[in-house]
């Protein structure tokens, strides 16, 4: 079972989608496993459904859109820190420099 | 079919039918615009519409929209308006169009004898028109001859979550009734041409879809428009691939069985890519200048009704086929909800799914089809835009292999 503040777009996903903001120190339910929420998940952002493994493809409308670049657990949020395109590097450093600096 | 999904359809000649009967009036270039206007104006809530070509230029691609605009099943009778001087085929249209068994008729304002005696004509032509279609044949019409067209406009984070993806569900249903549905904005799908070749019906499409992404992706590149911006990172899209799966989402699951061009309809039902970008090298400046220049693009491949997932908020409507507007963000539905049609924002609340929203667009598919009307037909609103472009005719890889 997932929290149903979790999308699932289409059954062969291995992430979910925040449907609005979830906080900090909440408790979310992925995969019928409780965890608590590291760093705040904004709307639109992805969850591992699962738990990935580095290389693994990432699946959002059950199509393939990047790959993992570290392991992920089940609940952690997927994006530029820990996946990549598989297609052309689509992020630019200060994107990067964002993220990490929010981190 | 049970009798609440009955369609009457306004038969035409060429074996077509159409869900709406209107008059379109028709400028042939920006100089006539203010007397077809004035023409249209009092009508406007009469299903009159206001249509036209602003250039004075010929252009091949131009003609041909205007062809088949003015053929359009949900067209009953068109009156074109000239000034006289400008150089599109205003002859060719009108046999065209007589051809086509609708009424038309011709005023060109420096014959008439200026503004004042074009308009007076021809409101009264209007008028008899209007009064004659009251007699255009219904006949009962199916589901898998509707076409139906979808494009996004004012989008936001939630388009992708919801109201895009909730139109891919509703045409899956169309599609699996044998319905012709049609997406596009080829230059929106860059990064996810190869997860749309995997769809395509045989193997020689799925390198003209591919092909396709690839011309739009350089059509951008020459007009200096990248496609991954920073801003797309802030709301959570990781890579190229998932941005443009977000608008791709709009067309569902089901097998592409062909690419269509602007004016091209498809001789059977299933899913198309319509390919907006224009062939060869760059000119004329963007494909599309704005959403309703590709959504007359879309009714010119016979689409009966169109689709418009928005977040932020758009309004629009158009000339000569009904828009459904589906919106994707509830607090934007909150604020406009007077112009929306569908409040797939629902789905953020947890108060719907996106099956249930997609069985409800197609739902209201079909009782658009029935006459219900939509916001922006209640509204009045009827944009309508038309540019320059170029094309060069599809080849045969494009369409469906004959079973």
């Amino acid at each position: 079972m997932n929290d149903e503040r979790l999308l699932l777009l289409s059954p062969a996903d291995n992430v979910l989608v925040a449907i609005c903001a979830i906080e900090c120190g909440s408790s979310l339910t992925v995969g019928g496993k409780t965890i608590q929420v590291a760093e705040r998940i904004p709307l639109g952002f992805k969850v591992a459904a699962r738990d990935i493994t580095a290389g693994q493809k990432i699946f959002k409308y059950g199509a393939h859109i990047g790959s993992a670049t570290r392991d992920i657990s089940a609940g952690s949020t997927v994006h530029v820190h820990n996946m990549k395109s598989d297609y052309l590097p689509t992020y630019k450093p200060e994107v990067h420099a964002r993220h990490d600096s929010s981190d | 079919m049970t009798q609440a999904t009955e369609i009457f359809g306004y038969a035409r000649k060429d074996g077509r039918k159409g869900i709406r009967n209107v008059v379109v009036v028709v400028y042939l270039v920006e100089c006539a615009q203010h007397v077809a206007r004035e023409i249209a104006y009092p009508f406007r809530t009469r299903g009159v519409h206001l249509i036209g070509f602003g250039g004075c230029y010929p252009n091949e691609y131009a003609a041909r929209m205007m062809r088949q605009l003015c053929t359009h099943p949900n067209v009953g009778g068109v009156l074109l308006v000239s000034l006289g001087c400008e150089s599109f085929d205003r002859q060719g249209l009108a046999e065209t169009i007589r051809d086509s068994g609708r009424p038309v008729e011709t005023l060109v304002i420096q014959q008439t004898g200026g503004t004042r005696k074009t308009v007076a004509l021809g409101r009264v032509w209007v008028e008899s028109t209007l009064g004659a279609l009251g007699a255009t044949p219904r006949q009962l019409m199916s589901i898998d001859e509707l076409v139906i067209g979808t494009v996004c406009g004012g989008s936001d984070a939630t388009s992708g979550l919801t109201a895009n993806p909730a139109v891919g569900r509703a045409f899956d249903l169309l599609v699996a009734e044998r319905a012709t549905a049609i997406f596009e904005e080829t230059g929106e799908l860059i990064g996810c041409e190869h997860i749309m070749a995997a769809r395509a019906s045989n193997p020689a499409l799925a390198d003209v879809l591919v092909a396709a992404v690839e011309k739009a992706a350089h059509y951008y590149t020459v007009l200096g428009h990248g496609s991954f911006a920073p801003g797309n990172a802030d709301g959570g899209l990781t890579t190229q691939e998932e941005k443009s799966m977000g608008a791709y989402s709009k067309s569902g699951s089901s097998r592409i069985s062909g690419l269509i061009k602007p004016g091209d309809v498809p001789a059977a039902g299933g899913l198309y890519l319509l390919d907006v970008v224009p062939d060869g090298e760059v000119r004329f400046g963007f494909p599309n200048i704005n959403d309703i220049a590709e959504i007359a693009e879309l009714i010119a491949c016979g689409s009966h009704l169109i689709l418009f997932p928005t977040g932020r908020g758009s309004v629009v409507g158009s000339a000569i086929s009904p828009v459904v507007k589906i919106c994707a963000n509830p607090e934007t539905y909150r604020r406009m909800s007077e112009d929306m049609d569908v409040n797939a924002g629902r789905i953020l609340e947890g108060a719907a799914t996106l099956d249930a929203v997609g069985r409800e667009i197609f739902d209201l598919v079909v009782a658009t089809a029935q006459g219900r009307r939509t916001t922006s037909e209640s509204l009045g609103h009827q944009e309508f835009v038309l540019t320059y472009k170029s094309f060069e005719p599809i080849g045969p890889a494009c369409l469906p292999v004959p079973a």
